[in-house]
């Protein structure tokens, strides 16, 4: 573990500065994904990253994730770069879809990650029951993940991301694909967790009002070039439950972010992906292949 | 909030179990399938010689089931390929794998072309071992390193439109006049299919699961072990099927220029040089090796079928 600290300001977890994505296509187009993002993010917080589709939320949270590199800019996560965060295994990561292994039982898909950072077995074991019955599949270990419903598979993948204690949970739209009443139920577990473990979230979602209900921090983003156009808190009293759908303030919150979207632009038509951003060409030569 | 959410989050009847059919649905449906194929194999010799009672040549028959009475039978038309010599009828073909190989021997044709089947099916079974291990190398190479691919499959491609009856001598004329040319042949038309399949498999899991694993920091040889080949499983027992049956046919062929005796190859050649004196060898010859091919595949069904026993839609694969 490299700890260099870098300026040292507030417990920030996450210290995003300078971030610029660009893609390439393959008729020489360029399309600016993200444009000048600076964001830190403390300790312990729920932040969600909001925006219409095209504003870059998820190459963020990838570029957050070491999974794509930013064109300009840094990243730093326990002040270390993100390249060597990952290697220190500090993410866990949560799909829109589950993504979990067939020829796998629901426990194995847990120790998967376990196996390969050579955890023993005895603790593999004992770790794999004690995720599953934190999401409550205590009792599906021996199961194949196609025997689950699709919330039920969706908490099994949490399970496995949080199964190797990462200091930071990356989270794609993880209930994006699950009905209204299977999403706000996760919600609530998902809440629970995050309450037990204490563990710093980043969440992608277009859902306005799972935003406001999780989240500690919204981060609004608009699209063309994908920019962040407002952080809103979120004061909402915890533990929140069902209830706290229903007060007031929530409706408040709810329809600040609705707002800044709108500020935002994210009401307009989109513009054609394909179209080149002004000033685009010259950035053209660190422009890297596109993510297909 | 802390407290916890009711048995299940699932609403019922969500749970998706892997085979919608009972086991007697299951039983019923096999034993139709058992029924559709010995219906259609009847239906085949009843129209084999309903062609010759057509349009063969004479049917003569003397003291017919020990009856004493005889039977005779002079067709309507005359086909050229109805005649006795192009198409004999199957009931001679079956008399003739009863009857002994050659005159004063105590082995019959049956049993004589089950021993040369077992012995190409050994040559076949290494070089469809060997094919299948070359396969599975080329393709890890081809998607682990692009510019590999590039170069080389349009000459993995090319290798295959050559006629391996071309090539059979020439891999003779290199590996010498023996087992391993046979098994050379057999390889050779086996790592094909395994390597294209291959190729498609290890690229077929989803880029998430491939983020997922780049995010665990793990490195190739771990996604390769567990994602990339579980992942390919199925794409590979489709090649080896291919394989199975196209390894039977490279040793046949191999063994010919290989001057093999013992195998499924020289009996055909024999029993060609025989065909004016009896056709039905030849026949009998083709069904064996017929037979070897689908035995062959129906081993790697059952392989396929214990291997992914445990995937969705494996009751059906």
């Amino acid at each position: 573990m490299t700890e260099q600290p870098v300026t040292p300001a507030a417990d920030a977890v996450v210290r995003i500065s300078g971030v610029d994505k660009l893609f390439g296509s393959d008729s020489g187009s360029v399309t600016t994904a993200l444009q000048g993002i600076n964001l830190d993010i403390g300790r312990g917080e729920f932040v969600s990253l909001i925006g219409p589709s095209g504003c870059g939320k998820s190459t963020l949270l990838r570029i957050i994730g070491d999974l794509i590199q930013p064109t300009t800019g840094s990243v730093t996560v326990n002040g270390k770069l993100c390249a060597v965060a990952r290697h220190d295994r500090d993410y866990g990561m949560v799909f829109q879809a589950p993504v979990l292994f067939d020829w796998r039982t629901v426990e194995d898909n847990v120790k998967l990650p376990l196996e390969l950072m050579g955890w023993d077995k005895a603790r593999r074991d004992a770790r794999a029951s004690e995720m599953l019955n934190l999401v409550e599949l205590g009792e599906f270990l021996r199961h194949r993940p196609y025997q689950l419903s699709g919330g039920m598979q969706q908490r099994v993948a949490i399970a496995r991301a949080l199964a190797f204690e990462p200091s930071i949970l990356l989270m794609d739209e993880p209930f994006g694909a699950l009905d209204e009443m299977t999403r706000e139920r996760m919600n609530q577990e998902v809440l629970r967790i995050w309450e037990r473990t204490g563990i710093t979230v980043v969440f992608v979602t277009h859902s306005i009002p799972e935003a406001v209900f999780l989240s500690s921090r919204v981060v609004v983003m608009s699209a063309r070039p994908g920019r962040i156009t407002d952080l809103i808190d979120i004061d909402l009293p915890r533990p929140r439950d069902v209830e706290t759908r229903e007060q007031p303030r929530y409706f408040e919150l709810v329809t600040d972010v609705r707002e800044a979207l709108r500020r935002g632009g994210a009401d307009q038509i989109e513009p054609g992906v394909d179209e080149v951003p002004e000033g685009a060409s010259a950035e053209r030569t660190r422009v890297e292949g596109g993510i297909g | 909030m802390t407290t916890s959410v009711p048995e299940s989050l699932a609403p019922p009847g969500t749970r998706r179990f892997r085979s919608s059919e009972t086991p007697a649905q299951e039983r019923m449906s096999r034993r139709r399938r058992v029924t559709l194929l010995v219906a259609f194999a009847a239906a085949i010799l009843f129209l084999w010689e309903a062609v010759k009672w057509l349009g063969g040549v004479p049917w003569r028959y003397e003291n017919l089931f020990g009856s004493g009475t005889d039977f005779f039978h002079d067709p309507p038309l005359r086909f050229p390929f109805a005649t006795d010599l192009n198409l004999p009828h199957w009931w001679d073909i079956l008399g003739a794998l009863a009857a002994p190989v050659q005159r004063n021997q105590d082995q019959s044709l049956l049993q004589f072309l089950l021993g040369a089947s077992f012995y190409t099916w050994r040559e076949a079974a290494l070089g469809f071992l060997v094919g299948a291990l070359l396969g599975l190398l080329l393709a890890t190479l081809f998607v682990h390193y692009g510019l590999l691919e590039r170069a080389f499959v349009p000459y993995v491609v090319a290798s295959q439109t050559i006629p391996i009856v071309a090539l059979a001598p020439m891999i003779v004329f290199a590996f010498g006049p023996s087992i391993t040319s046979v098994v050379v042949v057999a390889t050779y038309l086996t790592f094909f299919p395994v390597t294209i399949a291959m190729i498609r498999g290890l690229r077929s899991p989803d880029p998430r699961a491939l983020e997922l694993m780049r995010s665990y920091a793990a490195s190739k040889w771990q996604i390769y072990r567990h994602v990339r080949l579980p992942a390919s499983l199925p794409y590979l027992f489709t090649a080896l099927k291919i394989a199975a049956t196209a390894s039977i046919v490279g040793a046949i062929i191999g063994e010919g220029p290989g001057g093999i005796p013992d195998g499924l190859g020289r009996a055909i050649i024999n029993f060609n040089q025989q065909y004016i004196s009896g056709p039905e060898k030849l026949w009998g010859t083709i069904l064996v090796s017929s037979l070897l091919g689908v035995v062959f595949f129906l081993l790697i069904v059952v392989a396929e079928r214990f291997t992914l026993r445990n995937r969705p839609g494996a009751a059906h694969g």
